[in-house]
């Protein structure tokens, strides 16, 4: 049990999920499927940048999914309507995702709680109704087709499923990487303090809004990011990616995954994808089986399945700590148990 | 250590806290009481910096400190507590109080995602803080511990800790000893004595008379957000407006 306990939580897990990932599409010579694991891995991207902000900083933004939008129609309207290539198109998406995160930020975190995520969900109900009404520069409802594929500079075809599939992994294992060193460094404890109270983070000399701002900007950052790579995919969108269906979607695979932490993210997009893709003769009944779903995890795994897991799994370590504790005789093996403990609670951070 | 010259703040038509002159020493216990809703939690939140003053200076080791921003006040080495215990469950006793030096340190995002070496220098900085801290307030042994699975006096500790954890050297404590048993609240007290010891400047709000008139050195009476005396606890003791204000009306309540 204990070995297997420390197996989920140690780097060889995540070794091996990349190994496994790497071997997918050799595995599965079904098309589709690969497709489909690329687009989860698109979202995936997004829910992380979701979880910067929402996640570690407590700030719950309901208007991700029009950040989506924006970097997917970035890349659109740069490759069809200006001629760029897609990897310059990509990287300026990447900074409007920037610009328009800053923009929006700096206004909308004055607002605090539900407040936030009341203006956050008009904010993206706006940039829905840009993205429809302003025809010349968005194409209206229409949607804007033909958008430029990454080019694979003569080596690879990205528009061949299995190259992107690769390049989408690629940005996936920089987006979790970042993340793991963002939630492990002082910058990462600094919004953990902010998500629990807006007044002590600041009587620790945490300037709020700068690192609020900071978190939103790059949780849209990551956004925009997947966004772009979705558009050099679908090489189709229309206004409805900016719909705020998908940002509730997004919200979903968190809660599912587990909130805040570092896996979780991942592992809800997988689960959720695939869980919609096995129910698809359901078609809208699906949600019979979603709905009583959410409500038995929240229920029961408020953190969801990997946050659940690491404080179980803290309780427990805690819990033989103390009594080792109780049964060392002298001041030193009072002290030896709880030290590996404390640095196994660090390597479960990592999860 | 804090000098409060005329401080007033009006929520619409109330002043909640009413032209206050007040000069707390530093190296001391000092105590603000009063009966609820006299405005102690208002004029910690004003020298705090939580909300800004309506009139009134609030000078802190010489330095104006009126209507900055609370995190800047913090830094200039101000801590506080709150009343109710804010830290994060679902984290170790530890883990929460490593945050707690996070304003000495300078590293930012380019750090992070460089891992640089001032991250890693501050990391370790910050890390051996909340040790000594953890050790200060004598829970050395439940680092490992999960906050929801602590005492409620543990988690008053741990708040000290991470007050402590600022290198401060004013702290302002709101209600240290609310929903404690007696036996802990005088280990309370004691760690707050080992505060001073430290050279620390306490400055605490509290509705427990016996700690109090044990504790402080000097006691401020707060009522209706007005000053109604200020002095050691031998004159607050002894003083008929603080009798007729506080410990007449309020007897029901202290009981």
């Amino acid at each position: 049990m204990d070995r297997l306990m420390n197996f989920l939580v140690s780097p060889v897990l995540k070794w091996a999920l990349l190994v496994l990932a790497v071997a997918f599409p050799l595995i599965s010579s079904n098309e589709y499927h690969i497709y489909v694991m690329a687009t989860a891995f698109i979202w995936a991207i997004a829910v992380y940048g979701m979880n910067i902000i929402t996640g570690y900083c407590g700030q719950l933004n309901l208007a991700h999914g029009g950040f989506f939008a924006i970097g997917a129609y970035v890349v659109a309207i740069l490759t069809v309507d200006h001629e760029w290539a897609f990897w310059p198109a990509f990287i300026a998406a990447g900074l409007a995702g920037a610009i328009f995160g800053f923009l929006v930020g700096v206004v909308s975190l004055r607002l605090k709680e539900h407040y936030f995520a009341i203006f956050t969900l008009c904010v993206g109900f706006i940039i829905y109704l840009l993205l429809e009404k302003w025809e010349a520069l968005t194409h209206g409802s229409l949607g804007i087709i033909n958008i430029a594929p990454p080019e694979g500079f003569g080596f690879v075809d990205f528009t061949e499923t299995v190259p992107f599939y690769y390049l989408v992994l690629a940005f996936l294992v920089l987006s979790v990487w970042l993340v793991s060193r963002l939630s492990r460094s002082l910058l990462g404890r600094t919004f953990l303090a902010i998500r629990i109270s807006d007044d002590l983070a600041q009587s620790l000399g945490i300037n709020l809004m700068r690192n609020k701002v900071l978190a939103f900007v790059l949780s849209t950052v990551y956004a925009a990011s997947a966004g772009a790579l979705y558009a050099g995919v679908v090489r189709f969108i229309g206004p409805a990616e900016a719909d705020v269906v998908h940002t509730f979607d997004m919200i979903t695979y968190l809660l599912v995954g587990g909130i805040g932490t570092l896996m979780g993210p991942l592992l809800g997009t997988l689960a959720i994808t695939w869980l919609t893709q096995m129910l698809q003769s359901l078609e809208e009944y699906r949600m019979i089986i979603f709905g009583p779903m959410l409500v038995i995890l929240v229920i029961f795994f408020p953190r969801g399945i990997v946050g659940g897991f690491l404080t179980w799994r803290g309780r427990r370590l805690a819990n033989k700590a103390s009594q080792q504790d109780r049964g060392g005789e002298s001041q030193a093996s009072v002290q030896t148990p709880s030290t590996p403990s404390a640095d196994k609670q660090e390597a479960g951070n990592n999860a | 250590m804090l000098k409060i010259s005329n401080l007033t703040k009006r929520f619409g038509g109330l002043a909640a806290v009413n032209n206050v002159s007040v000069e707390f020493p530093a190296n001391q216990v000092n105590a603000i009481i009063g009966p609820n809703g006299a405005g102690k939690s208002t004029f910690f939140n004003l020298v705090a910096g939580a909300m800004p003053p309506s009139e009134g200076k609030i000078e802190y080791q010489g330095m104006d400190i009126t209507g900055m921003a609370p995190d800047r006040i913090a830094r200039l080495g101000v801590a506080r507590t709150f009343q109710t215990t804010m830290l994060f469950d679902q984290s170790t006793v530890l883990d929460n109080l490593i945050v707690g030096h996070r304003l000495r340190t300078q590293s930012r995002l380019w750090d992070v995602i460089i891992n640089s070496k001032r991250l890693r220098d501050e990391e370790k900085k910050c890390r051996s803080r909340a040790a000594e801290v953890l050790d200060f307030v004598g829970l050395s042994h439940i680092g490992h511990r999960y906050i929801a699975d602590i005492s409620q006096e543990e988690r008053k500790r741990v708040a000290f800790a991470l007050a402590m954890a600022t290198d401060p050297e004013l702290v302002l404590l709101d209600e240290p000893a609310g929903g404690i048993n007696p036996e802990e609240t005088e280990n309370l007290a004691d760690l707050i004595r080992k505060m001073v010891k430290h050279g620390i400047t306490v400055c605490l709000i509290e509705h427990k008379m016996d700690m109090i008139m044990s504790l402080a050195d000097k006691i401020m009476v707060l009522d209706h957000g007005e000053k109604i005396a200020e002095g050691t606890p031998e004159q607050i003791k002894n003083d008929p407006v603080v009798i007729e204000a506080y410990l007449g009306s309020e007897q029901d309540v202290e009981a």
